[in-house]
C-alpha cells in the first residue's frame, strides 16, 4: 500500500500530510511532482491544501492544468483512491472529478478555526471507519469553502448520498440559515466534503491531516485516514485470496 | 524617468537626504563627486533605516552573548542553540510606514521581509507573530481627542493590516501564531506593525552573507526588478510623514507570497546542493544593500552588470535599477563551477537565476550597465563607515503627562461589576479571536498553543521533544510615562509570558519603535528605552539577537509614544508539558503566586501613581497619568524559574500572568478559554484599594490552577524560589464571582462577560462597514 502526495507549486500543507501517513499512521508515502505525467505505483493520492499557483486567477484554476492532473484523473476513472484537501479539494472541483464549485466565504474573510463536521455517509472507502452521524472535529482554514452548484446538482448529491461531510454545531445540530458559527463559510447545505457517483474520490475543506494528535487540538481526522488504509488492505487481501487468473488486469 | 547623466550638486544631495558633511563624506571616499547613480546608493545605504546611523551608538549597551547565543546582531536574523543540532533563527522588524501609506501591501511586504531574513539563513520558517498598534476604533473614554473621521479611518487601516498579513502569511504557508494588538490615540496616523518570524535550521547548516572566494559567480534569484518600490523603506522609514505622504504610495512595494513561497523552496533545495557559498535577501534598498553589505562582511568586492539583472520594464537606468525594492528577490554566491546545481534547483520551481557578477578581491561595489561602469565605491565604506550620530539628548523639563490628573479610587465596597465589564469590551483587552482567525494558525502541524490558549505560542519541533515559545510585548503608554520602566516592563512581560507555557526564556529580538531622533527628547526617550532593555535582559538572562529600529514615527509633528517591543524566545525540554491560560478541572484551586513582596506597595501614593497608568485608568476615566508600577527584576527572574519548575514537574494545568486589565482580567480570560468554566474568587486580607487589587498591573504575578491534590507539591517548589503563594478561589461552573474582603465586587455569569469580551472588537470594526 503506497500513498502518493502530490506537490504544485504553492501547496503548502504537502508537508502536513505525508507527516500524518508517513508518521503518524505509520503507511508509505512520497511526493508527486505536479509535472509527473504518471501515478502509477500509487493506492492513494492526497491532492494536500495550500495556495497552488498563487490561486491566482481562482482557486485550482491552474493547477488542474498541470500535468500531473491528467494523471490523477485516470487514476480516479480506474478506481484509486483519490482525497482532496481544502485547495485539493478545489483543484478536483475545477478539473471536474467532482461536481460544483467554490465562491468566497459568505463573510469574505479567510477563517481558521476548529468546526464539527457529521459524518452523513459511511459507505465510502474515506469513511468506512466512522460510525454513521459520527461527529468529527477539523480545522479549517481557507477563503475559499463557500461551495455552490445548481439545484439539480444538490438534488443528485443528495439522491447519490454524495454529501459525506457536513458542518454542524458540535453537539451535532443541524446549521440553521446564516449560522456562521456552524457553518461559517456559509457554504450550500452545510456541505463540507463530497465524493462522485464511485465514491472513489472526496474532497472536503476542512484538514484532516492536521486532526491527528490531540495534543494539537483534534485527532478526529484519523477516522478518515484509518477508514482509507482498511479499504485499501481489504482490497489488498481480496487480490491476494483471489484466483490466480482474477488478477490479470483486464 | 531620473537622467542619470547630470552632474550631482550639493542641492541633489539635499534632495536625497544627505546632510552637507554626509556629501563631503562621500566626496572623500570617493576622491571625487559621485555620480548621481552612487549619490542614490550612498543615499539609501546612509538613509536611518539602513545605517542605523543614530541608534548604533547606544545599541552597543545592549547584551547580545549568552550561552544559547550562535549569532547576535549584524547578520539578517539571530541565531539560538536549541539542542540536539538545531538552532532557532529568529528576528522582529518594522513595517510602520509602509502600512499606513498602504495597510495592506505594507503589512503584507513586512511578512515576506522577514520571512527572507530567515530563511536566507538555510531556516524553515516555523511561525509568525505580528504585533501591531492602532489609533482608537470606538469612541470612548481611551479614544482620546480622537474624531469620527479618524476612529474610521483607524478601522479601515487595522482591516488592511490584518488583511495583508493574512494574504501573506496564509499562502506562504507559515503559522500566525500570536501577537498583540493594541490601541492608543497616538497611533492613529502611524501604526505600527512589527513582524516576528522564528526558524528552524540544523546548526552546521547554517548560511551567512558573506562573500568570498575572487571569482566565484554572484548569482540573482526569484522576481525580476521593476521601479516598484524605489525608496520604499530606505527613505519612508527615515522621514517625518507629512499631509503629503499619501502620495508616496507608489513607493511602497508590491508582495507575491506565491513567488515567495517558490523561493523558500528553492533555496533550501539549492542549499542542500553545498554549492552556495553566501546568500542574502534583498530587502530595504534592494540590489545595493545586498550586493555591498555581503562583500563587506566577506572582506572582498562585487562586480555586477545590471544588464544581466532580469527586468520586468524596459528602460530602466542603473539609479532605478540599484535602489528598486521589488520584493521576493535574493542575491547569492556560488562556488564556480556548480554554478549549474544552483541554477537546475531555481530552474525546477520556475524561477529566474542569473549570473549577474563575480566576487572580486578589490574590496569595491563595481556596478557595470552594459560593460560600462556605473558606479565604483569601497564596499566596506559604504556598508560600515557610513556616519555615526550622537545626537543631542535631553529629558523633557515636564513630566510625561503634565497635569494629568491621577485616579481617585472608587469607595470601598462599590460594585465593579459594571467597570470591569466595559474594560472586557475595551479595544485593547477584548478578546482578539476577529484578528487572529483569519490567520492560518496551524499549517505545519506544530502549533502546541495558539493564539489566545496561552500567554505565549508555543510551536513542538517534529525533529526533537523539544517545543519553542514565543511571545511579543510592550506597553507604549508606559514608555510614554517612563521610557525605563516602560522597556523593562516589556522585557519582563514577555519572558514572563514565554514561562507561563513552561518554557525557560533564553534568548530577545526587539524592534524598537520611536519618534524623531533628530529631537533631543525623542532621543533621551531612546537612550533611556536601551538602558531598561539592557537591565531587563541583563537580569532574566535574554540577551539581544537582533532586530530593528523604527526612527521618525511622527506625524505632523507628533512623536508616537516611545514603544519598544520585545519577543522573547523560550525554550522547553518536554513539548508534552506545555501550559495553556484556560482553567481546566472543576474543583481545581487557583493559586496567585507573587514574586515581590506586596507590603512593598502598600503606600497610598504609590498605589494611586502606579493605577493612574493602569488600562483601567485609560478604559474606565481616561486618565494616562502616574508612572508605571515599579519594577523587581529578580523577583521577575525567581517567578520565571520558579513557573518554568511547576511546569516541568507537571504541577500545575495552567498559568496566566497578570498584566493589562489586572488579576480580575487574568482570572476572567482564564475562563474564557476554558470549557465552560468559572471561578469563585475571595481576595483582600491586605490594606489596598479593591479597584488597586483588581485591576492594578504591577508586575511579577501570575495565576494558576492546580488539581488539589498537587497543593503541596506546588507550594513547596514556589517556596524554593521563594514565592509567595495566595490559594484565591477554586474553578467552578457557577458564577463568575470576586469578593474583595467579605464584599462580592464583582458578580456575573461568564457566558455574559465572554460576550462582551469576545463580541466587541468583530463589533467595533464592522461597526462602519
Amino acid at each position: 500500500m503506497k500513498f502518493g502526495v502530490v506537490q504544485f507549486p504553492g501547496s503548502n500543507c504537502d508537508d502536513d500530510a505525508y507527516y500524518a501517513i508517513g508518521s503518524v499512521i505509520g503507511q508509505p508515502v512520497e511526493f508527486i511532482w505536479h509535472q509527473s505525467e504518471q501515478v502509477s505505483g500509487f493506492d492513494a493520492i492526497i491532492l494536500p491544501g495550500g495556495f497552488a499557483f498563487g490561486d491566482y486567477l481562482r482557486t485550482g484554476a491552474i493547477a488542474r492544468f498541470s500535468p500531473v492532473m491528467k494523471a490523477v484523473s485516470g487514476f480516479a476513472r480506474s478506481g484509486g483512491l483519490v482525497l482532496g484537501v481544502c485547495n485539493g479539494f478545489q483543484i478536483l472541483l475545477e478539473a471536474g472529478l467532482l461536481p460544483g464549485a467554490m465562491l468566497r466565504n459568505q463573510r469574505l474573510r479567510f477563517l481558521c478555526r476548529q468546526v464539527h463536521v457529521r459524518v452523513e455517509n459511511t459507505d465510502t472507502p474515506f469513511t468506512c471507519a466512522a460510525r454513521p452521524g459520527q461527529i468529527l472535529k477539523m480545522p479549517i482554514a481557507h477563503m475559499e469553502g463557500n461551495y455552490f452548484c445548481d439545484a439539480a446538482t444538490l438534488a443528485e448529491l443528495e439522491r447519490n448520498k454524495q454529501i459525506v461531510f457536513r458542518y454542524v454545531h458540535p453537539d451535532g445540530r443541524d446549521a440553521g440559515p446564516d449560522d456562521f458559527d456552524a457553518n461559517p463559510n456559509g457554504a450550500l447545505h452545510a456541505i463540507a466534503g463530497l465524493c462522485n457517483r464511485e465514491r472513489n474520490v472526496v474532497g472536503l475543506m476542512p484538514h484532516p491531516e492536521r486532526a491527528v494528535e490531540s495534543a494539537l487540538g483534534s485527532a478526529d481526522g484519523l477516522v478518515i485516514l484509518r477508514s482509507m488504509v482498511e479499504s485499501l488492505s481489504r482490497a489488498e487481501n481480496r487480490i491476494k485470496s483471489a484466483p490466480a487468473a482474477e488478477r490479470i488486469p483486464a | 524617468m531620473i537622467d542619470t547623466e547630470i552632474k550631482v550638486t550639493p542641492q541633489i544631495a539635499a534632495e536625497h537626504g544627505l546632510s552637507p558633511d554626509e556629501y563631503a563624506r562621500t566626496q572623500k571616499i570617493l576622491g571625487r563627486d559621485p555620480n548621481l547613480t552612487e549619490l542614490g546608493i550612498f543615499s539609501v545605504m546612509w538613509s536611518e533605516h539602513c545605517s542605523y546611523k543614530s541608534s548604533r551608538v547606544h545599541l552597543k549597551r545592549l547584551p547580545t552573548r549568552g550561552p544559547h547565543v550562535v549569532q547576535g546582531p549584524g547578520e539578517n536574523a539571530g541565531v539560538v542553540d536549541i539542542g540536539d543540532g538545531l538552532v532557532a533563527v529568529f528576528k522582529i522588524e518594522s513595517h510602520n510606514h509602509p502600512s499606513f501609506v498602504e495597510p495592506f501591501q505594507g503589512a503584507a511586504t513586512g511578512v515576506g521581509g522577514i520571512l527572507r531574513d530567515i530563511f536566507t539563513m538555510g531556516a524553515r520558517p516555523i511561525a509568525v507573530l505580528d504585533s501591531l498598534r492602532f489609533g482608537p476604533i470606538s469612541p470612548g473614554a481611551d479614544a482620546g481627542n480622537a474624531t469620527t473621521e479618524e476612529i474610521a479611518r483607524n478601522r479601515s487601516i487595522l482591516d488592511g493590516v490584518v488583511r495583508g498579513i493574512a494574504f501573506y502569511g496564509n499562502c506562504f504557508g507559515v503559522p500566525t501564531v500570536g501577537g498583540e494588538v493594541m490601541f492608543e490615540p497616538c497611533y492613529s496616523n502611524n501604526p505600527l506593525v512589527n513582524a516576528l518570524a522564528l526558524g528552524i535550521a540544523r546548526k552546521d547548516e547554517l548560511f551567512f552573507a558573506r562573500a568570498h572566494g575572487a571569482g566565484n559567480p554572484v548569482i540573482y534569484v526569484g522576481a525580476k526588478t521593476g521601479r516598484d518600490g524605489i525608496h520604499g523603506a530606505s527613505l519612508l522609514a527615515s522621514a517625518e510623514f507629512s499631509k503629503e505622504s499619501q502620495q508616496k504610495r507608489p513607493n511602497v512595494q508590491v508582495g507575491d507570497p506565491f513567488m515567495e513561497k517558490l523561493l523558500l523552496e528553492a533555496c533550501l533545495e539549492a542549499m542542500r546542493t553545498g554549492g552556495i557559498v553566501a546568500i542574502q535577501d534583498m530587502g530595504a534598498a534592494g540590489l545595493t544593500s545586498t550586493s555591498s553589505e555581503m562583500a563587506s562582511r566577506g572582506g572582498a568586492g562585487i562586480e555586477i552588470d545590471l544588464a544581466r539583472v532580469p527586468q520586468r520594464e524596459t528602460g530602466m537606468t542603473p539609479y532605478e535599477m540599484m535602489l528598486s525594492e521589488s520584493q521576493e528577490r535574493m542575491l547569492l554566491v556560488a562556488e564556480r563551477g556548480r554554478e549549474r546545481e544552483v541554477f537546475d534547483v531555481f530552474h525546477k520551481w520556475g524561477l529566474d537565476a542569473v549570473e549577474i557578477g563575480r566576487v572580486t578581491e578589490d574590496g569595491k561595489l563595481r556596478v557595470l550597465n552594459h560593460g560600462r561602469v556605473a558606479a565604483e565605491i569601497p564596499a566596506h565604506a559604504l556598508a560600515e563607515e557610513g556616519p555615526r550620530y550622537e545626537r543631542p539628548i535631553a529629558a523633557p523639563k515636564a513630566a510625561a503627562a503634565p497635569g494629568a490628573p491621577l485616579i481617585e479610587f472608587a469607595r470601598e465596597r462599590a460594585d465593579l461589576t459594571e467597570n470591569f465589564r466595559r474594560l472586557l469590551a475595551s479595544p485593547a483587552i477584548a478578546s482578539k479571536y476577529w484578528v487572529t482567525e483569519q490567520y492560518d494558525s496551524m499549517v505545519r502541524t506544530n502549533t502546541r498553543v495558539g493564539p489566545g490558549q496561552g500567554d505565549a505560542a508555543v510551536v513542538r519541533l517534529k525533529e526533537s521533544k523539544r517545543a519553542l515559545a514565543l511571545s511579543t510585548d510592550g506597553n507604549g503608554r508606559w514608555g510614554f510615562l517612563s521610557p525605563r520602566l516602560g522597556a523593562m516592563h516589556a522585557v519582563a512581560e514577555a519572558a514572563r509570558n514565554v514561562a507561563c507555557t513552561g518554557a525557560r526564556p533564553i534568548a530577545a529580538t526587539n524592534c524598537l519603535n520611536f519618534g524623531n531622533p533628530e529631537k533631543p527628547e525623542v532621543m533621551w526617550q531612546f537612550t533611556e528605552a536601551i538602558d531598561g532593555i539592557a537591565e531587563a535582559c541583563r537580569a532574566l538572562e535574554t540577551p539581544i539577537t537582533g532586530g530593528n529600529v523604527s526612527f521618525y514615527n511622527e506625524t505632523l509633528g507628533k512623536p508616537i509614544y516611545p514603544t519598544p517591543v520585545l519577543g522573547v524566545l523560550g525554550l522547553m525540554e518536554d513539548a508534552d508539558c506545555a501550559l495553556g491560560s484556560g482553567f481546566r478541572n472543576e474543583g481545581d484551586l487557583i493559586l496567585l503566586l507573587d514574586g515581590a513582596n506586596p507590603e512593598s506597595f502598600r503606600s497610598a501614593d504609590l498605589q494611586v501613581g502606579m493605577f493612574s497608568s493602569s488600562e483601567y485608568a485609560k478604559a474606565i476615566h481616561g486618565i494616562v497619568a502616574g508612572t508605571p508600577p515599579a519594577i523587581d527584576l529578580t523577583a521577575e527572574k525567581r517567578l520565571i524559574d520558579c513557573l518554568v519548575k511547576l511546569a516541568a514537574e507537571r504541577a500545575i494545568l495552567s498559568a496566566h500572568d497578570v498584566s493589562d486589565g489586572g488579576l480580575a482580567v487574568t482570572l476572567a480570560e482564564s475562563c474564557f478559554d476554558s470549557d465552560g468554566l468559572s471561578a469563585e474568587i475571595d481576595l483582600g486580607s491586605h490594606d489596598e484599594p479593591a479597584e488597586s487589587a483588581l485591576f492594578g498591573e504591577r508586575g511579577a504575578r501570575a495565576v494558576v490552577s492546580i488539581a488539589p491534590a498537587s497543593l503541596a507539591r506546588a507550594t513547596a517548589i514556589a517556596a524554593q524560589y521563594d514565592i509567595k503563594v495566595q490559594q484565591v478561589g477554586s474553578v467552578t461552573r457557577g458564577e463568575f464571582r470576586i469578593q474583595y474582603k467579605g464584599t462580592p465586587v464583582i458578580r456575573g455569569t461568564t457566558d455574559s462577560f465572554r460576550q462582551t469580551w469576545s463580541e466587541s472588537l468583530g463589533k467595533a470594526i464592522e461597526a462602519a462597514s
